[in-house]
């Protein structure tokens, strides 16, 4: 990777730490790179400042000059240049760091500020702590515990708010626990560009609510539930389901489009209960879509296939197929599987001398976190060699062969190939080798079905618009009855006469890196966690369908995307 | 009155005799292991077991529960599970041998009573009639060298048993018992030369002994207990090492040995063992109390005969053989139980002894004592009978 | 340390023989033989239960007879041996006595094989809602008898005076609070 122009350096005293920073940066940045928290509320560093909560405050001064000669003014004490402290505190999200800035975050007059704002928020504040869904990530419960007093001086009644408004579809809004924060009201106007959220009435009766007539119901509403430093903002969806101590956090990517969002799941004892963005300043900033939020209702869904036989038992019935239609197979792999996956492929495809093929999804893109193309791993198709050009909607070629009587069996690999344009009759001329999560019309039709993984059950990596090849890891166990897609792919490889695969991550990479050359110098254990970008320059000529969306932008304008 | 009983063949009488007495030595036995229960509660101020009831028991008012409380259906429970449970054979074991051993145990302890008389009664002439199954010339003798051969039901088992603890515990339990039946032959020796003094027709039969013990005047109503306090000593703490009780129960150490040579015998086949010896320490306590204890005399200088006299004086019917018979053994079972609870009463006492303690206590103390004892009569009979 | 030598008292004639320390024994021994009994005969018996003492865990109700417990999952959360297991559930907002509670157990299962009856789950419960009561004996024919369910636990624990009335001032607030 090229390294970014080194911007303007600043330098900065942070509680007696120097450090340079770049120009622009504010006060809790600056401290978090010398491992300083800066307690925060209304800052969100992907938002604006409004500086409207007063938890950062902060002390800070400049270096003493003689006004007159501007020459430094010493400390006789220390033999240093005098700071001149500002005697009042300043919050440090709305102060950009300027030369010689000197920061106190460790001072009296800074826990002092602290606590008197603390004290301020609780006053009313509801003791929900037990029914709250915030509890266990809640920045007030944080900072309670660093600067609450641990009993109320505040005498009167609470404030009374509503408790129950249903702001949109997904998103459940508690006003008594909304410390006003404003950050989901930015967020609403600034990145999901919807203004819907604003506030209404004056002082402590001021209260969250949506402009009337409206709803937040963008597909990134729940975005505002991520940030949401309280638990004022609630997912429906994960509403009173598990408190967020008992969830596992794996880290898994979106395969909603080819943006590749990062996202963190989190289960417990193997099941789900939510999906939430991670961070990554490359892809999704700190933002995932709505709909990518629902995916893994796809682990426990009703239609799940489970197999009724061993695995060797389905492995030799595919085999004995294989045997009887010599030279008349066909592979339809899928852009949705994983690298690996589709590095099997590519060995089933030439173990079996078949043909492969792949079927792409295109759809609007939203210009933010979805994109046009909605398989997840068509440039990792590119990578492994699985596919040389972009892939059709539709399997016409398969189509016309099948009825030419060439095809006389096709292994289909997580693609339905009714969706794809086959028709049932076509369907019924071919014996269908079917690997999949979930049942569908090609399940119902192949004569021998595999029952494998969906993308929280596995581990593996995928290829992202940006040629990003990141990382996901599984986060919950395989379904029972279901087989890992590489442990079948690579009995399949055997069976069909190919060479051994090793079906565990660690040594499938390294005869991944050896066969693969975009892929050389790459180990799955080494992949950073912000992905790794691979050269786009061999595809360049491709007709991705791709749109602008966040940290993208396509390298010549996109070509109009067929309605699919 | 029983004249018909003497007149069925004597093989039969026979037969009946021993079977009345395998179904008195088999509930004594179960009754002394709830005996032992109870003994070891009260000494440790428990109530004991007291649960089991039967219906139809339970319903007598006051006596239902005063039995349940002192445990008697515990003993059937007990009994009712040793046999049912499932009579497990292990794998390992040399199954002949293995099934052979608790039969060769019960052997010894069932012949043994034999030769032991349990009472006598007078006949028309006034003579003294033992009663005991074989009223045997050469009873101790035959009490002797039949017990002897209950080691061999232990080194069969442990070695059946094909496994190390059940082998090393009868190891232990033949030295042992070897050892203690030298000091204890040596012990009884002092009383039958007292007995078979010189131009008196010999004999080894225990009735004898008793009648010895039951002659009028201070010498001759002495039980040979007083008499020869050491022999008697002797004989107790060997007969404690040669049936296994504490503090000689080395054999059973679980501690160091687990079970012994019965470790791997569960079920019927463990309670035979069991059975045996119980019916050894019955048997133990009889010759205990024939030889030393006085017999079916009820008290020191008081004979039965004594005693028949004067409740003759009250009782018109004493004298008849079936009362006498029926008195003498009730005295002497009675002798045997109190024996019993001694020996129960000492296991919950006394810690168990090391195993080489018991091997000095028998070879390097009782052993000496016995001879030194020995010597000791011969020239004190000597001298009185000459 | 320093060492101390201890005299060993020799042994009299009579010590070594053992004769006198057997008859002390079975004299003890018989002193207990005829002593009263100690045992507390159990199913008929019982035992004084202590102020303190933990017993089974339990749910209880307010004074009102209303449910407690809002399924915070703390006491899921820090029971050491895992005995606890929540279903969380929301109070529907047309349950008028309730409603402003908002959440509740759908399920609330311990395990008393697992439970080690360590007062954990009372201790840390917010809302006052679990007590490990008097009761000290549960037995059951099959594990899954000895899972106590909701309805058994609120059977178990009753009602217990409760100091705070946190919902009920809540309401109050609620329906004559200071909104404006
Ligand atoms: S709802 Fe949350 S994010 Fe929005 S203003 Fe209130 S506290 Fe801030
Ligand atoms: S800690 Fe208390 S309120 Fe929370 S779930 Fe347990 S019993 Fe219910
Ligand atoms: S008493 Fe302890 S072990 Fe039992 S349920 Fe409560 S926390 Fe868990
Ligand atoms: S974070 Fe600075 S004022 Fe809120």
């Amino acid at each position: 990777m090229i390294a970014p122009a080194k911007p303007d350096l600043v330098t900065v005293n942070i509680d007696g730490q120097e450090i340079a920073v770049p120009k622009g940066t504010n006060v809790i940045e600056a401290a978090r790179l010398v491992n300083v928290d800066v307690p925060h509320y209304c800052y969100h560093p992907k938002l604006s400042v409004v500086g409207n909560c007063r938890m950062c405050l902060i002390e800070m001064g400049m270096p003493a000059v003689d006004p007159a000669t501007k020459a430094p003014i010493m400390d006789p004490a220390t033999g240093k240049q005098k700071i001149n402290w500002i005697p009042r505190p300043q919050i440090g999200c709305g102060t950009n760091v300027s030369p010689g800035l000197h920061v106190k975050t460790i001072s009296p007059m800074v826990k002092d500020a602290r606590e008197g704002v603390m004290e301020f928020l609780l006053i009313n504040h509801p003791l929900d702590c037990p029914i709250c869904d915030q509890a266990g990530e809640c920045k007030l419960q944080e900072q309670a515990t660093g600067y609450g007093r641990g009993y109320s001086r505040f005498v009167e009644q609470k404030n009374v708010k509503p408790k129950r408004t249903q702001l949109g579809p997904r998103v459940t809004l508690d006003d008594e626990r909304c410390i006003l924060c404003s950050r989901c009201i930015r967020f609403s106007k600034e990145i999901a560009k919807d203004d819907v959220l604003g506030f209404v009435d004056r002082g402590s009766y001021s209260t969250l609510t949506c402009y009337p007539g409206k709803k937040l119901e963008n597909n990134y509403s729940l975005n505002t539930v991520d940030i949401c430093p309280v638990g004022a903002l609630t997912s429906t969806d994960f509403r009173f389901k598990m408190r967020v101590w008992f969830l596992k956090q794996t880290n898994v990517i979106d395969t909603e489009s080819s943006v590749g969002a990062n996202t963190v799941v989190w289960s417990r004892e193997g099941t789900i209960y939510r999906i939430t963005p991670r961070r990554n300043d490359e892809v999704n900033d700190t933002w995932l879509a709505d709909s990518a939020r629902v995916l893994y209702k796809a682990v426990k869904a009703a239609d799940r296939l489970a197999a009724t036989e061993t695995i060797e038992a389905l492995v030799a019935r595919a085999a004995a197929l294989f045997k009887s239609t010599p030279g008349a197979i066909a592979i339809v792999g899928s852009a949705r599987s994983t690298v690996e996956e589709q590095f099997f492929t590519r060995h089933l495809a030439t173990a079996l001398k078949a043909s492969a093929h792949l079927v792409s999804r295109v759809g609007q893109g939203d210009k933010l976190l979805i994109s046009a193309d909605r398989n997840p791993n068509v440039r990792g198709a590119l990578v492994t060699g699985l596919i040389k050009t972009l892939p059709a909607q539709q399997l016409t070629d398969l189509a016309a062969q099948i009825d030419a009587g060439k095809i006389k069996a096709v292994v289909a690999i997580n693609e339905d190939l009714a969706a794809a344009g086959l028709t049932a009759a076509q369907l019924a001329k071919v014996s269908i080798v079917y690997l999949g999560a979930h049942a569908n019309a090609t399940s119902a039709a192949a004569k021998v079905v595999f029952p494998t993984l969906t993308v929280f059950e596995k581990s593996g990596t995928f290829v992202n618009q940006q040629f990003r090849i990141q990382k996901t890891l599984k986060a919950v166990p395989a379904a029972a009855g279901a087989t890992d897609d590489l442990v079948v792919l690579a009995q399949l490889v055997a069976a069909a006469g190919g060479a051994a695969l090793p079906a565990e991550l660690g040594s499938l990479w390294k005869v991944i890196a050896a066969e693969v050359p975009a892929l050389a110098t790459m180990t799955f254990a080494n992949l950073p966690e912000t992905g790794l970008v691979l050269d786009a320059t061999p595809y360049a000529a491709l007709p991705f369908v791709e749109g602008e969306t966040l940290h993208y932008k396509p390298a010549q304008p996109a070509v109009a995307a067929a309605t699919a | 009155m029983f004249d018909f009983y003497f007149e069925i063949p004597l093989v039969i009488r026979l037969i009946l005799q021993g079977l009345a007495v395998i179904m008195v030595i088999f509930p004594i036995a179960g009754a002394c292991s709830m005996a032992e229960r109870k003994v070891a509660a009260w000494i440790q101020d428990r109530p004991g077991p007291n649960r089991a009831t039967v219906p139809w028991v339970a319903w007598i008012p006051f006596l239902g529960k005063f039995l349940q409380r002192l445990g008697v259906f515990h003993v059937m429970a007990d009994g009712g599970k040793m046999m049912f449970k499932e009579d497990s054979l292990p794998g390992h074991v040399n199954k002949f041998y293995f099934v052979l051993a608790p039969i060769v145990a019960m052997v010894p302890a069932l012949t043994t009573v034999v030769a032991v008389p349990f009472g006598a009664y007078f006949d028309a002439a006034g003579k003294l009639i033992p009663l005991g199954l074989a009223p045997l010339d050469i009873g101790m003798l035959a009490v002797f060298a039949v017990s002897s051969l209950g080691v061999y039901s232990a080194i069969l088992a442990g070695w059946a048993s094909n496994s190390k603890y059940p082998f090393l515990g009868s190891v232990r339990a033949s030295a042992q018992l070897i050892s203690y039946e030298l000091s204890m032959t040596l012990a009884v020796l002092p009383v039958f030369l007292w007995v078979n003094a010189p131009g008196t027709e010999g004999t080894m039969g225990f009735a004898r002994v008793v009648e010895f013990q039951s002659q009028p005047g201070f010498l001759g109503g002495m039980w040979f207990g007083f008499l020869m306090p050491i022999s008697a000593f002797i004989f107790l703490v060997a007969l404690f090492a040669e049936t296994n009780r504490q503090p000689f129960d080395t054999v059973e150490s679980e501690s160091d040995l687990v079970g012994s040579f019965h470790t791997e015998y569960g079920a019927f086949k463990w309670g035979l063992f069991f059975v045996a010896e119980y019916s050894h320490m019955i048997v133990g306590s009889g010759v205990f109390m024939l030889l030393f204890g006085g017999g079916w005399n009820p008290l020191p200088w008081v004979s039965l005969a004594t005693a028949v006299d004067f409740l003759g004086t009250f009782l018109p019917f004493a004298h008849a053989p079936l009362f006498v018979g029926i008195l003498s053994i009730a005295i002497f079972m009675g002798k045997v139980l109190a024996m019993i609870f001694f020996f129960m009463w000492v296991r919950w006492t006394l810690p168990r002894f090391r195993y080489d303690q018991v091997m000095k206590i028998g070879w390097q103390k009782l052993l000496p004592l016995s001879i030194a004892n020995l010597l000791f009569y011969a020239i004190a009979i000597a001298l009185i009978q000459k | 340390m320093a060492v101390i030598t201890v005299e060993r008292k020799p042994l009299t004639f009579l010590e070594r023989t053992y004769l006198p320390q057997i008859a002390g024994g079975l004299k003890t021994t018989f002193k207990h033989l005829i002593a009263p009994k100690k045992t507390l005969e159990y199913p008929e018996q019982r035992p004084a239960i202590p102020v303190g003492y933990r017993g089974v865990p339990t749910l209880v109700k307010d004074p009102n007879g209303r449910e407690k417990c809002v399924s915070c999952q703390l006491c899921e959360f820090v029971c050491p041996p895992k005995a606890i297991r929540i279903t969380p559930g929301e109070i529907p907002a047309d349950q008028a006595d309730r409603a402003h509670v908002e959440k509740g157990p759908q399920a609330f299962d311990i395990d008393m094989l697992r439970c080690i009856y360590c007062g954990l789950c009372q201790e840390v419960c917010p809302e006052e809602a679990i007590f490990l009561q008097n009761q000290f004996s549960m037995s059951g024919y099959t594990r899954a008898e000895m899972v106590n369910h909701k309805d058994r636990l609120y059977e178990l624990g009753g009602t217990l005076p409760d100091a705070h009335h946190k919902w009920d001032k809540k309401k109050t607030a609620e329906e004559h609070g200071n909104a404006h």
